[in-house]
């Protein structure tokens, strides 16, 4: 039997906990454990109160609404957007677009910015363990523009080596679009300084945060990004919802990416004028409800402390790996240095599926399968992994009860 | 030779004893799987992929003396104890039999419960396509 863990929390747990609902139930005679929040976390019940709340209360269509309703529900709507300006440091909230989600937010780059300026011969680069929603819409777009996608290598480590990226940026490449940190390995990538290798050549810089916000300080003035994508249901918020941040002066240099209407100045039959950011990008009513929960979302965090979550995540992400690794049989797959609160791992002559199966049956939630990241399975030669990714609700007793029962299962194992 | 019937029954005895217990039921089925006959590397096709399921599944057939065989395999070990159950109930039976085979098992033992839903289509994607063979090799006998 392996030791159990002595984890401190720096801060309630129990009072964490308390605040999502969902927690509070079996799962096939058990206790849920959730480890399956790099795919969404769960909410807690502010959120969910909010979404009741604007339905009940105020619901109301956004924007050009004189009366009371509506006056209200814009105002709840633009408060999300501060918050998100606030929360990445924006240098202005009208850098923040909505969106459906960090794949949306990624398709209207391409769409828009790639279509405007990527041209036959031009290059962009992307890192091997990008989510499939940073490599199709670049894929797309190649194919439609004549350019060319160059991946960055990632090692057996599951890191990216700078030196490789200072080979492959070059004068042809136009966009850079990596993630910040990956959803199957944990990995955190050196973006900082990606993005500076990136602006030697005039290329732009799109940062994939879909696994990084509810677990770093992400400051988009300071990494200089002139893109990041975000979404909201992996940030205990609700699904639906995401973000694109933009420089301004990039964003105003796209064409819009849908037509619609919010996102025009005039219409006549001649000529439409198109409206200011971030309006000229959000064509069509936007799911309100869900954004105004997002903001309870980023209070959430904010309330909780970034660096709390960060501590409390990283001992039992660290924990779970240290003793799963010394199982016979299992395979820890992305051991980089620097990681978020994912552990992925194989256990030899065993799918994933069933693995993921069998921990069901113990009230267990882990991830199986590749995790839209074929390419990187495909480096390591496998069909996919079991992942367990910890958000700051989990517990070390959880984590005992993964490694436990991981031990029952490898132990079947002739 | 036992009758279609009378093998699901035995199914159904089988799994009473494991008394609804899930874990213990996921183990019994992919120990069931481990003892599927070994299947043939050269029918591991593209075409003998049976879609509509989660895990891969590969299913192959011959007709000898009026009787259909069938052998599967499949890269997980619930998925393979899932077929040899279809196999052990269906396997070695005229395209008749296998035709008119009401597979009552599967709700007795609790299939979709224990399986989960995106599984159960699996599942039943593989019944569909053992029944298509039989139609195919019944269709190829009246012909003849």
């Amino acid at each position: 039997m392996e030791t159990k863990t002595d984890i401190e929390t720096t801060f309630d747990l129990e009072r964490i906990r308390k605040q999502f609902p969902i927690l509070n139930q079996e799962v096939n005679g058990y206790p849920l454990a959730y480890f399956d929040n790099a795919a969404t976390t769960q909410k807690p019940a502010s959120v969910i109160e909010a979404l009741t709340d604007y339905y009940s209360n105020y619901n109301s269509n956004i924007h050009r609404g004189v009366h009371t309703l509506a006056e209200k529900a814009t105002s709840a709507f633009e408060q999300t957007r501060t918050a998100v300006q606030r929360f990445i440091n924006a240098a202005e909230s009208e850098e923040v677009i909505f969106t459906k989600g960090t794949s949306e937010s990624i398709n209207l780059v391409a769409s828009t910015y790639g279509r405007k300026f990527v041209n036959s011969g031009d290059e962009i680069l992307i890192t091997g363990m990008e989510h499939h929603s940073n490599i199709v819409p670049w894929q797309m777009l190649c194919e439609e523009k004549g350019a060319t996608l160059r991946v960055i290598p990632v090692s057996d480590k599951g890191e990216i080596d700078l030196d490789d990226v200072q080979s492959l940026i070059t004068s042809k490449t136009k966009i850079v679009s990596v993630v910040m940190a990956s959803n199957a390995l944990g990995t955190i990538n050196p973006v900082k300084k990606i993005i500076e290798l990136a602006h030697e050549v005039g290329a732009v810089t799109l940062i994939d945060g879909a696994q990084a916000l509810s677990h770093l300080d992400v400051d988009v003035q300071e990494l200089n990004c002139d893109f990041l994508a975000a979404s909201a249901h992996k940030m205990y918020g609700p699904t639906g919802v995401g973000f694109l941040y933009g420089k301004r002066k990039v964003l105003e240099s796209m064409p819009p990416y849908q037509g619609g209407g919010e996102m025009i100045k005039t219409v006549s039959f001649e000529k439409t004028t198109f409206n200011d950011i971030p309006f000229k990008f959000e064509a069509g009513t936007p799911n309100i409800a869900d954004i105004i929960g997002f903001k309870r979302a980023i209070d959430f965090i904010n309330d909780t402390g970034k660096a709390n979550i960060a501590s409390h995540e990283q001992a039992l992400t660290s924990d779970a790996q240290t003793r799963l690794s010394n199982l016979k049989n299992v395979r820890i797959i992305g051991e980089a240095d620097h990681k978020v609160s994912v552990v992925s791992f194989i256990i030899d002559g065993m799918h994933p599926f069933d693995v993921g199966m069998m921990m069901d049956a113990r009230g267990i939630a882990v991830r199986t399968g590749h995790h839209c990241t074929m390419p990187l399975m495909e480096q390591f030669k496998i069909e996919g992994t079991v992942r367990a990714s910890f958000a700051v609700y989990n517990t070390a007793d959880e984590v005992d009860r993964l490694v436990e029962g991981i031990e029952k299962l490898t132990s079947r194992l002739k | 030779m036992s009758s279609i019937q009378e093998v699901q029954d035995s199914i159904v005895e089988e799994f009473e004893l494991l008394e609804g217990d899930r874990e213990a039921t996921i183990f019994y089925i992919m120990e069931l799987g481990q003892n599927l006959p070994d299947f043939p590397e050269e029918a591991r096709t593209e075409d003998n992929l049976i879609s509509g399921c989660q895990s891969k599944v590969w299913l192959t057939t011959s007709f000898e003396d009026g009787k259909v065989q069938f052998l599967a395999d499949s890269n997980t070990d619930i998925t393979k104890g899932l077929i040899s159950l279809l196999i052990r109930v269906l396997s070695d039976r005229t395209p008749d039999e296998i035709l008119n085979a009401d597979l009552d098992f599967v709700e007795k033992i609790g299939m979709s419960q224990v399986i989960g839903s995106q599984r159960s289509n699996g599942f039943t994607a593989m019944i569909k396509q053992m029944k298509m063979y039989a139609l195919g090799y019944k269709t190829k006998v009246s012909m003849s």
